[in-house]
């Protein structure tokens, strides 16, 4: 549970970061009534050395996280809340990692590899965790190859593991979906935080283009509203809900690839269940990054992430973009 | 005679015409050093090229810019130095020097330092990009250190020498 001091600590950082209106200057969408909870854990520890994390303090930032965005005692515990009805023997988790960026900037493999940990003490079956990338090498770059044996952790890559043969659609968005995520009751979000040159920044809901077969075709007009269309297939809208989000490092311009001349070390994990929510605070992380580093503002860049409003407004419904719509607990 | 001649000419014509279509065409060189060519570099990964059509395959999200800048094809192979510092070379064969250029240029930042490879070039600690001709190529480290700039300018002489 989170004390008097922790919340004002959260109220106050809270508004350091995201200003107290939103900075898309939108209403509170109608339909949101209650407020989202995002953690944004961090140790400026993590890394042990430039470059090399430190696993013990990966997992231990998780449940940290973890404990405080379910206020449970502990992280197994927590985790069977977020789990709830997909909590059972035969039920299959997804973990939706991004390795798009090549080695240098993929979802970090101990984060990975803890969150697979917790739900194995939690009570998911080694063979029920699926963690899936799009391509072979996205993969390997989150530190996986592809394999399928039977007893253990899967891990796919859809141009082996295929995709669906009928579309789904919502919006502008037809799609065939990867089969790996017909697999699965539940996803679980692991999408690192980058710039995009298209989009604007790239987390938890444009992590979902890694879902679909040809994300290519999505990419016109800054993936708007492609970005938000796609999480509201209902496949993805309903399976996809809780993200763990690797702000461990990211790229705050240059990306989706990765560019070590713009690499920086935030050393965070940013969680909760509302994607919207969470692809703000990303948002808002890498402007002030941006501007600490003498850069323009994403707007001012032609490259506004404005699908994370789009998601927001009554025809997505996929949740808030208003900070003070938003509970920010910073740990 | 005059029949004798113009065979000759006929001849000599059709031998030029099948050296300049067949064996003394320039013939296409992979560009990416096998391991050994650059000093303390080893090639860790087969090499894979992706067409324009295909390069989001490789680089989604990235591939638009590459491909407004009419990129033809992009091949690239993974490498590591004396067992120490990774890295990854990306060649992508662009249709005019001009669009090598504007790829070169649009990713360049205040830290970036000219460098002495190919036609132009810019170095950073854990980067180095250049241009020679219609050809950009990217080599990126994944580890930083002292001798992390050297060892990178050292391959990427190599591949200039290659191309």
């Amino acid at each position: 549970m989170e004390s008097r001091r922790e919340f004002l600590k959260t109220t106050a950082t809270g508004a350091l970061l995201l200003g107290s209106k939103s900075a898309l200057g939108l209403t509170p969408d109608a339909h949101t009534q209650s407020k989202s909870k995002v953690v944004i854990a961090r140790d400026p520890k993590v890394y042990s050395s430039p470059g090399q994390l430190d696993e013990k303090k990966v997992s231990e930032l998780l449940d940290r996280a973890i404990v405080s965005w379910t206020g449970r005692d502990n992280p197994v515990d927590g985790w069977k809340r977020i789990l709830g009805k997909d909590l059972g023997p035969d039920k299959v988790i997804g973990l939706k990692v991004n390795g798009l960026g090549g080695k240098g900037i993929a979802t970090h493999t101990a984060l990975t590899k803890a969150i697979c940990d917790r739900l194995q003490q939690a009570g998911i079956k080694p063979s029920n965790i699926v963690i899936w990338e799009q391509r072979a090498n996205f993969l390997k770059a989150c530190g996986f190859d592809h394999s399928d044996n039977p007893g253990s952790i899967r891990t796919l890559s859809s141009e082996i593991f295929g995709y669906e043969q009928s579309p789904e659609s919502f919006g502008t968005a037809k799609v065939n979906l990867a089969r790996a995520l017909t697999l699965c009751d539940m996803v679980i979000g692991i999408p690192i935080l980058k710039d995009h040159m298209i989009s604007g920044v790239t987390f938890a809901m444009k992590n979902m283009y890694g879902v679909v077969q040809k994300p290519f075709e999505l990419h016109g007009t800054g993936c708007n509203p492609a970005i938000a269309d796609v999480n509201c297939i209902p496949a993805i809208r309903q399976k996809v809900r809780f993200t763990v989000g690797d702000a461990l490092s990211s790229v705050y311009d240059g990306g989706p690839s990765f560019h070590p001349e713009r690499l920086w070390y935030p050393n965070a994990l940013i969680v909760g269940d509302d994607r919207v929510a969470i692809d703000h605070v990303g948002w808002q992380m890498i402007e002030k990054k941006r501007a600490e580093a003498g850069m323009p503002s994403l707007e001012a860049a032609g490259r506004p992430p404005h699908y994370i409003a789009t998601a927001a407004n009554t025809a997505h419904g996929l949740g808030t973009n208003d900070p003070e719509r938003m509970h920010l607990v910073e740990i | 005679m005059k029949s004798r001649k113009i065979s000759i000419v006929l001849t000599v014509i059709a031998v030029a015409l099948m050296v300049h279509g067949t064996g003394c065409k320039k013939s296409v060189v992979d560009p990416l050093p096998g391991s050994g060519e650059a000093t303390g570099w080893q090639k860790t990964s087969e090499t894979r090229t992706f067409a324009a059509k295909d390069l989001w395959q490789y680089i989604d999200g990235d591939a638009e810019q590459y491909i407004s800048a009419g990129v033809v094809s992009t091949s690239t192979s993974d490498y590591k130095y004396n067992d120490k510092i990774e890295a990854v070379v990306d060649v992508h064969t662009m249709k005019s020097a001009d669009g090598a250029h504007k790829i070169l240029v649009a990713g360049q930042t205040s830290d970036g330092k000219p460098a002495q490879v190919g036609d132009e070039a810019v170095q950073y600690a854990r980067s180095l990009i250049f241009r020679k001709g219609v050809t950009l190529v990217r080599i990126v480290s994944y580890q930083s250190g002292a001798e992390t700039p050297q060892a990178l300018m050292g391959l990427a002489r190599t591949i200039a020498g290659k191309l």
